[in-house]
């Protein structure tokens, strides 16, 4: 008996080796890797807002922006479609890292250049990192008519400024969150009380609801004096989708601002949801690889 | 018969030593085309693992899908993110045997002809396939070679209408691996 039980055991690991062991040690033949997140925002803007994403080397994207006017406007204009605005911008990845765009806006017929860095990638693997880190700074030149006739018309009395950091990370596969703070520098500002600088905070985030729809959703806190507020600026807030379709991506919006460059829509902004100042809006964006 | 015994557990220990020894790889190579007319996609896994088990003769291959490389980093990033959903489905595996393949060849120098069957999981989706390919065996050496085509939709990846003229409706994918001997 105890013969028997010994021969069966000996043979016992052939026959308990089975086809899944073969795949379970292969598992451990893998080499661990750190694999750089991907896809945080699937698209360079958020809503209206700088995204961590950035072109990759060589991709060329041609955006266009349109933000129509107000919904309260009634029949006469088409609940603000008749009132469009169109923001064109062309955007390179100088490597996978950093991108430089230029793009004009209607508002103060600015045009505006500006840089995106990605400083640190979020990854995971063998080395990880919790989170993405990015830059974006822009400069932008109104270029419309002198109209403060009371003031000369220096270039630098044009100009205004934005630094703004990128902190995103992909909470899942179908979560992403951003925080962006910002700065705006006005080098000529309305009146003499008026601060040249202004602080806010922007929190965006993406919801995936299938592989190609997502839900977006960004608000920016701008830090104002009270007797500011009183003015009637107004913080922004936007609600859309991003549509994915192969070399495009459509993005649908509405938000309580115009604006499509950070000047316009976060620290210019004097819509409000509450009094039906809701503007729809969409963006395109279609990437060419250049090389 | 203690000594009997004792002969058939020595016996019987080196036989089960003996069955451990296996063909491994870690970094064969796995690529695959889709062709047509408006655009060619191509993209390189050189981080295959897989492993030949002559005793059992079965092969296994595991492929982890981010080690796919593009061209363009867009293709890429759509190919993990809209069609393998590689956050959710991170590998893709195959477990197969050798159809009637004589495994003593795996200790003979020379390039045979084989057919395996077994079952291929990609995207979540097993399916059982039969495909051929060759071996080469050159002393503690295997070089495998395959060539066969996939349906995409046979394993649940769906292609919108729109770019459904851009994307083949057979890949074809290239298998080239080295194996070592290890025991």
């Amino acid at each position: 008996m105890k013969f028997f039980l010994i021969v069966i055991l000996m043979f016992s690991p052939l026959v308990l080796f089975s086809q899944e062991d073969l795949l379970d040690l292969i598992d451990t033949l893998n080499t661990p890797q750190s694999e750089y997140t991907y896809a945080t925002f699937k698209s360079t803007r958020i809503i209206s807002s700088h995204s961590i994403e950035t072109m990759k080397e060589g991709q060329l994207e041609f955006r266009v922006a349109h933000r129509f006017g107000r919904l309260n406007s009634g029949v006469d204009n088409f609940w603000g479609l008749d009132q469009s605005t169109t923001c064109l911008s062309l955007e390179y990845g100088l490597t996978d890292d950093i991108e430089i765009g230029l793009s004009r806006t209607p508002n103060e017929k600015t045009i505006s250049g500006f840089t995106k860095l990605k400083i640190l990638s979020q990854k995971s693997g063998a080395s990880s990192f919790p989170l993405s880190i990015g830059y974006m700074g822009s400069i932008g030149v109104n270029s419309s008519k002198w109209n403060y006739p009371d003031r000369t018309d220096y270039f630098s009395s044009r100009l205004h400024f934005v630094n703004q950091l990128l902190f995103a990370k992909k909470i899942n596969e179908d979560l992403s969150i951003q925080l962006s703070p910002t700065h705006v520098h006005y080098n000529l500002v309305k009146t003499a009380l008026d601060d040249n600088n202004i602080f806010a905070c922007g929190l965006g985030a993406r919801y995936k609801l299938n592989s190609r729809i997502s839900f977006n959703i960004e608000y920016f806190y701008v830090i104002r004096p009270e007797w500011n507020i009183k003015d009637n600026y107004k913080n922004p807030l936007s609600i859309g989708f991003d549509i994915e379709t192969g070399g495009h991506v459509f993005q649908l919006m509405l938000s309580n601002s115009q604006g499509m460059i950070e000047k316009h829509y976060i620290t210019d902004n004097t819509d409000s949801w509450s009094d039906g100042g809701i503007h729809f809006g969409f963006n395109i964006s279609r990437v060419f690889t250049l090389y | 018969m203690k000594v009997l015994l004792y002969i058939l557990i020595i016996f019987g220990i080196s036989a089960n030593l003996f069955s451990a020894e296996r063909f491994i790889s870690k970094n064969g190579h796995i690529w695959f085309y889709s062709k047509t007319p408006l655009e060619v996609i191509e993209a390189h896994n050189n981080q295959v693992a897989s492993v030949i088990d002559p005793a059992k003769n079965a092969i296994a291959f595991n492929v982890i899908i981010k080690s796919f490389k593009f061209e363009r980093a867009l293709m890429e990033e759509h190919f993990n993110e809209n069609y393998m959903e590689s956050e959710k489905f991170p590998k893709s595996t195959f477990s197969g045997q050798f159809v009637g393949f004589d495994p003593a060849n795996f200790k003979k120098d020379g390039k045979y002809n084989v057919s395996i069957e077994g079952n291929l999981t990609i995207h979540g989706v097993t399916k059982k396939i039969k495909q051929n390919g060759t071996i080469e065996v050159k002393g503690n050496q295997i070089i495998a070679k395959s060539k066969f085509n996939i349906k995409p939709e046979d394993y649940g990846i769906a292609i919108p209408a729109l770019v459904r003229d851009k994307i083949a409706a057979n890949m074809e994918i290239n298998v080239d691996i080295t194996y070592t001997l290890s025991n």
